[in-house]
């Protein structure tokens, strides 16, 4: 996540190495490619399982596939192989706890999930609780991660063009940005979750191959003996410390506390994305979407092997202080390295797909804010379910407008902040919001509708609070607003806090509710959850 | 609008009956007595995992082979057990669960629930 900050300071600079014109090419190449498939995929957009879910049509494997795609965003690839060029150890701690993180989704949460809900997160918290009160929250909070993580890639789009493209003034980037708003929101109106999940899918193959042919090339120059790389990356950064744990977090007692948490809300962040839970929804069964989870540990495993060689590969054939020097500081690490490789064709598909990225990310969260606004917000409190699928569809495509149109502004308006507190946010508004009250109404009959909504309220709220009140937004020179100071709680990510909160609140709600709430739905929804009966087939068209 | 606006067809079956009944306990307690156990594993794990690297930098700093210090190998680890839970639990919810999630659920779409 510090990452991203100097993504987003980046953006200042202009970079000097490879050919613009190769980039926007290849760029522009997969848009063309990528509009075709959506175009055919939405010919059979008609119902709201269409839009929504794609159909429930496709294999596990696909998802899986686009699950990676979702999952593997410029931060991962830009972000993680910088880190450990610079930082050495402590960028290898992140893809650690990002990949951990898909056991609790793949145990506890993916199979059930999909057996007892329709389109959204909010389908199976509402399931035997009180509607009304426990659809607005899971809205609210799927809105409140989706909002997060969609202003801090749209920032990044920015600071990745003036680092691909060359184009350093305000103007110029703005003008990328809305572009590639543009494009995300022609890609969800016209193909729904099915063109968004195609995307997903092209964008997974070509990141994961372009990593793949980078990782051996490296490897051969040092003749596949990765003790040489580390060796020689830890001589080329003149600091032998690069190889062991600590350079990063390492600092004092109060990084090193951060880390933990840090740690806490990764392990537990994934599992309550809305965008990432929504993806379950789009194969026909429980089983599928077990394939899908493990299609994905799969992939996004291996990339984060990947990158590990690439980070210290980066280090050692191009070097920190090369990296820091060069235009997008320690993100040019993976262009660079693609560049001192394959020269500008290489830099120029690498940079492509990293844009890719960024346009596939966008429309997957696009999509879920969307779904989650008209079904569980329209559909279900304004309209009392006394709604068409039609006009559902319609609420939601009009909000994907409002969605589009407010993401480039925001992301106009975010160019050049620190980006990092965006996505800390939106992971530990998942770990605290949404996974408490979906392992409890999953796990724990006794839970009631005053638990539910106190933990995602209490979670959300002080994971918000925590921030705010934090370091990375006041009083430091690298936070949001710098000039002021009103950082009173020490650490940046507020998981270690907010997350066992909402558990505790989680609990006290429930224990201190004295509503009764349907002994018969708590069993129907424990006996669906396991078994799958009744769970929504695939689309038949 | 009913409580339940996804599942309107319960059939004529008593879901309280249902869950209590021997076969679907047997479901639930070969689920649980897996996935349980399993998750509390790896978060111990990976925590064990992510104080190591806090706080004990000398511990992890000791080279291993060549340059690979234990740090990278414990790390490597994490990987490495992660795909092997994920491959013992696929096959444990092949052999085990579907089994006899698909017996019961097959009883109850017979007795007409959707």
């Amino acid at each position: 996540m510090q990452s991203l900050t100097l993504l987003a300071q980046g953006a200042a600079e202009s970079t000097k190495v490879g050919n613009p014109l190769v980039n926007i090419a290849i760029f522009v190449a997969f848009v063309g490619i990528t509009l075709v498939i959506v175009l055919r995929a939405s010919k059979n957009n008609k119902t709201a399982a269409d839009y929504y879910a794609g159909g429930r049509s496709f294999t596990g494997t696909q998802n899986g596939t686009a699950i990676a795609g979702d999952y593997l965003s410029a931060a991962s690839f830009l972000g993680i192989v910088g880190a450990i060029a610079i930082n050495g150890y402590d960028g290898f701690l992140y893809s650690i706890g990002f990949l951990v993180a898909w056991l609790v989704a793949l145990l506890l949460v993916a199979e059930l999930l999909r057996n007892t809900g329709k389109f959204t997160m909010a389908d199976v918290l509402s399931f035997r609780l009180k509607q009304r009160p426990v659809r607005i929250a899971a809205a609210i909070s799927t809105l409140a991660v989706c909002v997060f993580y969609l202003l801090a890639q749209m920032a990044g789009a920015g600071a990745l063009v003036s680092l691909l493209l060359g184009i350093d003034e305000k103007l110029g980037q703005s003008l990328v940005i809305v572009i590639v708003g543009a494009l995300m929101i022609l890609y969800v109106l016209v193909g729904g979750m099915k063109g968004t999940t195609w995307v997903q899918i092209i964008k997974a193959c070509l990141l994961i191959a372009g990593a793949l042919i980078m990782t051996v090339w490296t490897l051969a120059i040092f003749g596949f003996n990765f003790s040489e790389l580390l060796g020689k990356a830890a001589e080329v950064a003149g600091n032998p410390e690069i190889l062991n744990p600590g350079l990063q977090y390492g600092k004092s007692e109060t990084s090193k506390l951060d880390f933990i948490s840090l740690a806490l809300a990764l392990v537990l962040g994934t599992a309550g994305l809305p965008h990432v839970l929504m993806r379950f929804y789009t194969v026909p069964t429980a089983k599928e979407a077990r394939k899908s989870v493990v299609w994905a540990i799969w992939l996004i495993g291996a990339f984060y092997l990947f990158t590990l060689v690439l980070g210290f590969g980066a280090g050692a054939l191009i070097g920190p202080d090369r990296i820091k020097a060069a235009p997008g500081g320690v993100n040019s690490a993976a262009p660079l390295l693609a560049y001192e490789l394959g020269g500008t064709v290489l830099l120029g598909l690498i940079s492509a797909v990293a844009f890719a990225t960024i346009l596939a990310v966008v429309a997957g969260l696009t999509i879920t804010a969307a779904a989650s606004f008209a079904h569980d917000v329209y559909a279900s409190v304004i309209a009392k379910g006394k709604t068409t699928p039609e006009k559902e569809m319609k609420v939601a495509r009009r909000t994907v407008l409002v969605i589009g149109v407010f993401a480039i502004a925001g992301g106009i308006g975010a160019q050049g902040q620190n980006v990092a507190f965006l996505v800390a946010l939106a992971f530990a508004v998942a770990a605290s919001a949404n996974l408490p009250t979906i392992l409890y109404s999953l796990f724990w009959k006794g839970f009631k509708t005053r638990g539910a909504v106190w933990s995602m309220y209490g979670g959300l709220g002080s994971a918000l609070l925590l921030i705010i009140f934090s370091p990375v937004f006041s009083g430091s020179p690298t936070s949001m607003i710098p000039s002021i100071d009103m950082s009173i709680f020490p650490l940046a990510n507020p998981g270690i806090v907010s997350i066992p909160l909402a558990f505790l609140l989680g609990w006290i709600g429930s224990i201190t509710d004295k509503g009764v709430e349907d002994r018969t739905k708590a069993a129907e929804m424990e006996v669906r959850s396991l078994t799958g009966v009744g769970a929504e087939k695939a689309v038949d068209h | 609008m009913s409580a339940n606006p996804e599942h309107d067809v319960t059939g004529d079956v008593d879901f309280v009956k249902e869950s209590q009944s021997e076969e679907f306990q047997e479901l639930r307690k070969t689920h649980r007595s897996f996935v349980f156990p399993m998750a509390i594993f790896f978060l111990v794990w990976y925590f064990a995992y992510v104080l190591l690297a806090d706080y004990f930098h000398d511990f992890m700093s000791i080279k291993v082979w060549g340059n690979v210090n234990l740090g990278i190998l414990l790390g490597l680890l994490q990987f490495v057990s992660t795909f092997a839970i994920t491959a013992a639990y696929v096959s444990y919810a092949n052999k085990k669960i579907d089994p006899q999630a698909t017996r019961i659920r097959e009883r109850l779409e017979d007795q007409g629930v959707k």
